[in-house]
């Protein structure tokens, strides 16, 4: 039964997304508050991730955008005063702070409880030699690792165990810290990083080529407990599980093992005594039974979001109520409402989950997979076969690929070591290898990867080989639909058959194989996940569509109230949570306004792919062919593409061709925006600026623009999001860089150079048009001068530092844009403004990054608005703008460099942020301060590093260096920088460059870092050609690896140091959101 | 491989592949929602007379290990000494598998067996009309040979008749005490489970009369069909709980038949209970449990005899799960504790059994 003396309970989120820790707990968390809440329970939230779902109004009683360390919840709960604390739904940062609040008695200082698990089993499976103990009691094995607590012990332990070992970091984020060593020079250096996270190292005999395998585990107080669902990588041990493709349930494991591994995780659940939900990972030996326990984590986790999505069940919903003292026994199904919620589910379909990767996004990186996680973003795809699954999962990737079969070749210079070596792109070597006639039996040799999954996708290419036989008119309609069933696109069959060639072009081709199939009759089908395999009726939401099937669960009301969100994929660099929460607020106004809200999404990661969150949900592709699918057999009242960022925006031309209700702003003007030239015409012809700009066609025509306009330059491609799709090039080196990496992305449109102004501000509006008047807006200014990418700016609201007159001129354009493009909905400018000259950057007639922050700091739902204005409902213009703010919102940049070794952490030519915080103050400090803290900058204790760029950064850094000096800080700095600060009166030290002659002098900076004297990093490169980051590099590099706080921008830097030394951590206010 | 047609009683029609061995077949058609297992199922006697439907799709995938026979008679990895389903259907079966033990695909050791299988079926639609009509009775018709028609019946049969032992068959002998097993259909698993507990098995047919042989407990094994035509071996148990309080316990039939010598009656389920995930709660407390199930006739709860009560519930629908006398060591579960395949986590009945002997 329910514990009635629990009341109030407190949340701890993830904070900002990182990599090893994303999107899957706002899921999670968001299901525990709903689970709350549903109990009548108070709720209080701790999760400066201003863009999630579960910080949205209504999702929690209080909610405070405060960084998730021991300190702030602290205070929170000294004011909040909560019965009770929830730590496994925030991932690692919620659990780690949570050990800390509970060691240092803060916990019991204020009589809070912590629900479910108990702390001691958290600690019990986060220690490792705690743990090994613990599994040693009950004769289970585990991978016998020797903890050490210095770099000696671990070459010792190697040495025992012999190479190759696996070291990890202990009490660390997904494998932070970690890695293979196959000798003791690679041990060193991996041990050093290691012992820069974590005073415990773990050295481990590797257990390479053996399989992985998960189960996700449910125990109730009364000792009840059940497997909700197992996985199985396809990807051999010694590649992170998150760097893994994931097949659920598992497909090689006969019912002995599979039994025998379930039985096991459910007798270790119990002796550690979770209550709530766990995840055991094993290592399963390919040719016996044998098998090691790999860890376990006694929190909800990636893996259980997944494991969620793929069955249907709820874990964190019911691992919430079995915290507040529930039985399994005691709940529903919340599939079918009718049975019991103590059941493990059955599928009837396979699932399978792509890691998605960003690494072309950082110079440098090492791109090879390994024990830690690289990925930024994940899919999950659904089929009736491993085959369609993974030919699903490979295209919503989104990294321009249409299955495992037809793709544009790749150039692999070495086959054999590129299948040994595994990257991003090995999957599809694999392809490449099998066209090439590798065998099964070669490629198993050479990864290791189970022959059944190679023997499936070399059905795929068999399928392939028979259809290239075939032209589109000997094409029969039975190799058509053994295509259809395993997963070939009506593109891929074009291609196959040589109709693009024919045709030249992509979209002709598709939609001429579309036609024939059918006039073939072959249609797809919509099938429910119901959780136990059609053997209850469900009524059920919850859907994917598959040619495997003679017919739908569903049928079709026709009745033409459906409206049809467009969700956002993938989860990338540039494209996040914040996409997702513009998706959740469009369904929850349709359905308020009584309609038929429809998702279509694919990101496991995702509250929008909730099924709880629509009417119906469909689990599947944001392709064309597939959206048309939906489409055809929903019949909507329209289709909204503006909320899912840019994958849904560039489905809106070809969805307008095939005459499907774009509801809000027409693609007509959708085009005209996102066409360079048109939207520049249109500019010009409305007297507003813009820089000056050429469209390349030639290399010859740009190399004449730039000698005119000079560098930087401002490049950009039309029809790409992020990173790619906006550069500042300041040399010939990198221009060439990213034209390269430009025209992989985009063949059919031009790239666009323009002159870009240096220290210039940049200025963001986002608003919400009707009928092309502005009837909310957001102002927003950020820290940094522009070239930094406005995905890893610090971004203030309202702004703190413009002219009035260059906000009236901001308004004024603004408001000329929606008229000239007739908006209907959300939309965003960018603008640079030097003194009071503002230019138009780019535009873009969708929701932005910022519409989650902005509307938060405002108030102001501008997704619920435009949403109704899109829905041809009345809207008011609301009676508040931001200039009655007495507050300020800050967003900053979460980076995820530690995860990616080797890359140059430095900012401006990609955008490389994974994630993002927004902090509101009762003034800029405050609201600095926490923004900063909550993206791991810490206030510095004594020593701070300097190397601070060229001659105008170092004068822009002056003032702050002044002030830390008369704050008590040393200072530390490199040749030119120490220089400068000496002339001009400001105490410092002189350290050496690495690349200084090792003559005995010192102090050396990267000795300093190693050391761990040095307490902060403000290293900003003066420019970007490679000679110059050499040097800088090795030290912000060093700063990365040994978790040293490092800024590389000097507006940032000074925005930071001048909160920090003019606001101590105690004047930090503790208010929620609702009280500003 | 060939077209098939699946033809159900209402006329229902599946377009499918031959994938087994070739032959038409007529069976009462069942699903079973377990994920993995099908060795063990096709060799479960409980299977006989039906055409086995398995909802997960993918089928194959680890292939068939040996069917090699230890000194003990037990069949190493199977549940009996044959594939005991009439045919198998599948949505997308793997004509390549991978695993270290397998030494055959599922194919061949259908076409050894002469076993038809099918493939390419939509098994989700196929469920959802069994689960809206009830269990039925269907045929695998060959495209190319219409006039091809199999008959047979399910209800009626004695199926039990058919897959008991015909001699008594002892494993263990001389290690303990002494369990007579009344084989209506038994899983090797069951004897697996109890020589493993260091008991001696006497493996009798299902209508043979021990009430008068030398033994300390009586275990009641699960089998295939309708209950009601076991009246000959309820009537041999009423005998022996007539003569003696010695334990007795009964797994799946083996629950039903002891509820029958308790006065209890029996129902047919609209479409049974196949698979590795029906919960159960132990009547009176707060403990559920996971089982494998596979049974198409239930206990009628409501008729129990006063001195019999419930033990197990089934969480979904309510259902009977075992039951247990009052005051002697009588109980019976209708789920598979030896699970094989499924889940384990009530092997503990085994123990409570073996326990109780003592």
């Amino acid at each position: 039964m329910k514990d009635d003396n629990i009341k109030k309970v407190l949340l701890l989120g993830s904070g900002a997304l990182k990599i090893g820790e994303a999107g899957e707990f706002d899921y999670s968390g968001s299901q525990a508050l709903k689970a709350l809440r549903e109990e009548g329970v108070e709720t209080v939230l701790i999760n400066p991730n201003i863009a999630t779902v579960q910080t949205s109004e209504g999702v929690a009683d209080q909610i405070y955008f405060l960084p998730v360390q021991p300190y702030f919840v602290e205070r929170v709960i000294e004011k909040e005063r909560p019965d009770g604390i929830l730590l496994s739904f925030g991932g690692q940062t919620a659990l780690n702070c949570g050990v800390e609040l509970f060691k240092s008695g803060v916990l019991e200082k204020y009589n809070v409880r912590v629900l479910g698990t108990p702390v001691q089993a958290i600690m019990d499976t986060e220690d490792r030699e705690l743990f090994v103990q613990k599994l040693d009691e009950i004769d289970v094995k585990t991978i016998k690792s020797e903890a050490c607590e210095n770099i000696e012990q671990t070459r010792k332990a190697a040495a025992e165990l012999g190479y190759p070992v696996i070291i990890r970091a202990a009490y660390a984020l997904g494998g932070l810290g970690s890695g293979f060593a196959d000798n003791e020079e690679e041990l060193n250096k991996l041990a050093e990083k290691a012992f820069a996270f974590s005073p415990q190292v773990l050295v481990e005999k590797s257990l390479k080529g053996w399989k992985e395998i998960e189960y996700e585990v449910v125990r109730d107080r009364y000792d009840n407990c059940i497997t909700v669902c197992n996985m199985e990588n396809f990807d051999p041990l010694g590649i992170h599980t998150g760097e893994s493709i994931v097949i659920a349930p598992s497909q090689t494991l006969t019912n002995s093992e599979y039994h025998k591994l379930r039985a096991l995780a459910i007798k270790i659940i119990r002796h550690i005594g979770i209550v709530g939900e766990c995840n055991v990972q094993y290592a399963f030996d390919p040719k016996s039974e044998d098998y090691r326990v790999i860890e376990v984590n006694a929190r909800l986790s990636r893996s259980s979001a997944l494991a969620s999505k793929a069955t249907g069940y709820p874990l964190a919903f019911v691992a919430a109520k079995l915290g507040m003292g529930y039985g399994l026994f005691e709940l529903k199904n919340s599939v079918t409402k009718t049975t019991s919620a103590f059941f493990e589910p059955a599928l009837d379909y396979v699932v399978c989950k792509i890691p998605r990767w960003d690494l072309s996004k950082f110079r440098g990186v090492d791109k090879e997979l390994g024990s830690s996680m690289k990925s930024v973003g994940e899919v999950m795809a659904i089929g009736r076969n491993f085959e369609e699954a993974i030919q699903k999962g490979l295209r919503m990737i989104g990294q321009g690929m249409h299955g495992f079969v037809e793709n544009k070749e790749l150039e692999i210079p070495d086959i054999d070591s590129a299948l040994r070596e595994p990257t991003d792109k090995r999957i599809f070597v694999i392809s490449k290898a099998m066209h090439k006639g590798y065998t099964v039996d070669d490629i198993h040799e050479l990864t290791k990867i189970d022959k059944w999954f190679l023997e499936k996708l070399k059905h795929i290419i068999d399928i392939d080989e028979e259809m290239k036989k075939c032209n589109i008119n000997t094409l029969d309609k039975e190799l058509m639909h053994t295509a259809k069933v395993y997963g070939f696109t009506d593109f891929q069959i074009a291609r196959a058959v040589g109709l693009e060639q024919e045709l030249h072009s992509m979209a002709k081709a598709g939609l001429v194989v579309r036609q024939l199939r059918k006039n073939y009759g072959i249609l797809p089908v919509v099938k429910q996940i119901d959780t136990l395999a059609a053997e209850y009726p469900a009524q059920t939401n919850y859907l994917y569509v598959t040619y495997a099937g003679v017919k739908s669960d569903i049928t079709f009301e026709n009745d033409h109230r459906s409206i049809v969100v467009l969700g956002s994929g993938a989860y990338r660099i540039g494209s996040s949570v914040e996409f997702d929460w513009c998706g959740v607020q469009a369904l929850n106004t349709i359905r308020k306004e009584g309609y038929r809200s429809v998702m279509i999404n694919y990101n496991p990661e995702t509250v929008s792919t909730d099924y709880d969150m629509c009417d119906r949900l469909y689990f599947d592709e944001l392709t064309f062919e597939r959206v048309m699918d939906i489409i055809d057999m929903e019949q909507p009242y329209g289709v909204i593409v503006s909320t899912g960022g840019q994958i849904p925006n560039n489905l809106a031309m070809r969805l307008d061709e095939q005459h499907v209700p774009i509801l809000g702003t027409k693609a007509k003007d959708i085009d005209n925006a996102e066409d360079r030239a048109k939207f520049s015409q249109m500019l010009t012809n409305n007297g507003i600026n813009q820089p000056e700009w050429s469209a390349l066609t030639s290399m010859e025509d740009i190399d004449k623009f730039i000698d005119r306009v000079g560098f930087p330059v401002l490049v950009r491609p039309s029809y790409v999001l992020s990173g790619a799709a906006m550069n500042v090039c300041s040399n010939e080196d990198e221009l060439k860089r990213f034209l390269q990496l430009a025209a992989n992305v985009s063949e059919d449109h031009p790239v666009v150079v323009s002159k870009f102004i240096e220290h210039a501000k940049e200025i963001e509006m986002d608003a919400v048009a009707k009928d092309g008047e502005v009837i909310a807006y957001a102002i927003s200014e950020h820290i940094e001068f522009a070239g930094v990418h406005s995905g890893d700016a610090t971004i203030q609201f309202p702004p703190q530092k413009l002219y009035v007159e260059t906000v009236r001129r901001v308004k004024r354009v603004g408001r000329q844009i929606a008229k000239e493009l007739h908006i209907n909905g959300p939309f965003n400018i960018q603008f640079m403004a030097r003194d009071n000259d503002i230019l138009v950057i780019e535009c873009n007639l969708r929701a932005s990054r910022s519409f989650p922050f902005v509307s938060k700091v405002l108030k102001i739902n501008l997704i619920e608005l435009a949403t109704r204005v899109m829905l041809g409902l009345p809207v008011e213009k609301p009676s508040k703008n931001l200039f009655d703010l007495d507050y300020v919102g800050i967003k900053a940049s979460q980076f995820s460099f530690n995860r990616l070794q080797k890359a140059d952490p430095v900012l401006g030519v990609d955008m490389s942020s994974t994630g993002e915080v927004g902090c509101i103050g009762n003034d800029t400090s405050c609201a600095v301060l926490k923004s900063m803290l909550s993206v791991g900058q810490r206030i510095p204790e004594k020593n701070i590093l300097l190397s601070t760029g060229s001659a105008k950064q170092k004068a822009d850094m002056l003032d702050a260096a002044q002030m830390l000096v008369k704050h008590g800080y040393k200072l530390f700095a490199t040749d030119g920088t120490s220089k400068f600060l000496t002339e001009n009166g400001i105490e410092n030290t002189h350290v050496l460059w690495p690349s200084d002659p090792d003559d005995g002098k010192t102090p050396k900076a990267l000795d300093m870092l190693h050391n761990h004297e040095i307490d902060m990093v403000v290293n900003i490169p003066k420019n970007l050609t490679s000679s110059e980051l050499t040097n800088g590099y090795k030290i912000r590099r060093a700063a990365i690896d040994l978790n040293v706080p490092l800024i590389t921008n000097s507006r940032l830097a000074s925005a930071f140091i001048s909160a920090f030394c003019t606001t101590k951590l105690s004047d930090i206010e503790i208010k929620a959101w609702g009280e500003y | 491989m060939r077209n098939v047609t699946l033809v159900l009683e209402d006329g229902t029609k599946f377009h499918g592949k031959s994938f087994g061995y070739d032959q038409p077949v007529a069976g009462e058609v069942v699903f079973n929602t377990a994920m993995m297992g099908y060795p063990e199922s096709l060799t479960d006697p409980s299977y006989a007379g039906q055409l086995m439907v398995l909802t997960y799709p993918l089928v194959g995938n680890y292939g068939v290990p040996p069917f090699t026979i230890e000194e003990n008679g037990l069949a190493t990895f199977m549940e009996s000494d044959k594939i005991h389903a009439s045919a198998i259907i599948v949505a997308d079966y793997s004509e390549q598998y991978s695993h270290w033990n397998a030494v055959e695909s599922l194919a061949d050791w259908l076409k050894r067996e002469h076993v038809p299988g099918i493939t390419g079926i939509d098994t989700r639609e196929l469920t959802k009309v069994l689960r809206e009509h009830g269990v039925m009775m269907g045929k695998i018709l060959f495209d190319d040979e219409p006039d091809n028609v199999p008959v047979a019946m399910y209800e009626g049969v004695n199926f039990v008749d058919r897959v008991s032992c015909k001699e008594i068959i002892r494993y263990n002998e001389g290690a303990g005490r002494k369990v007579v097993l009344v084989d209506c259909g038994v899983k090797h698993n069951i004897i697996r489970c109890l020589i493993n507990r260091g008991v001696e098995v006497i493996r009798v047919p299902w209508n043979y009369d021990y009430t008068d042989m030398e033994f300390d407990g009586l275990f009641l094994a699960n089998g295939p069909g309708d209950p009601d035509m076991c009246e000959e071996a309820v009537a041999i148990i009423r005998k022996q709980m007539s003569k003696s309080t010695k334990p007795i316990c009964g797994i799946c039939m083996g629950n039903q038949l002891l509820a029958k010598a308790g006065g209890a009656s029996i129902y047919k389920l609209k479409y049974g209970h196949r698979s590795h995930n029906q919960p159960v709660r132990m009547v009176g407390t707060d403990r559920c449990f996971v089982t494998s199930q596979n049974h198409g006739y239930a206990v009628d709860a409501k008729t129990l005899g006063k001195d019999w009560e419930e033990l197990f519930v089934n969480m979904n629908d309510g259902s009977n799960e075992g039951i247990k006398h009052k005051t002697n060591p009588w109980f019976s579960s209708q789920f598979h504790p030896e699970a094989c395949s499924g889940p384990v986590d009530t092997e503990f009945m085994f123990d409570k059994f073996v326990e109780a002997l003592k």
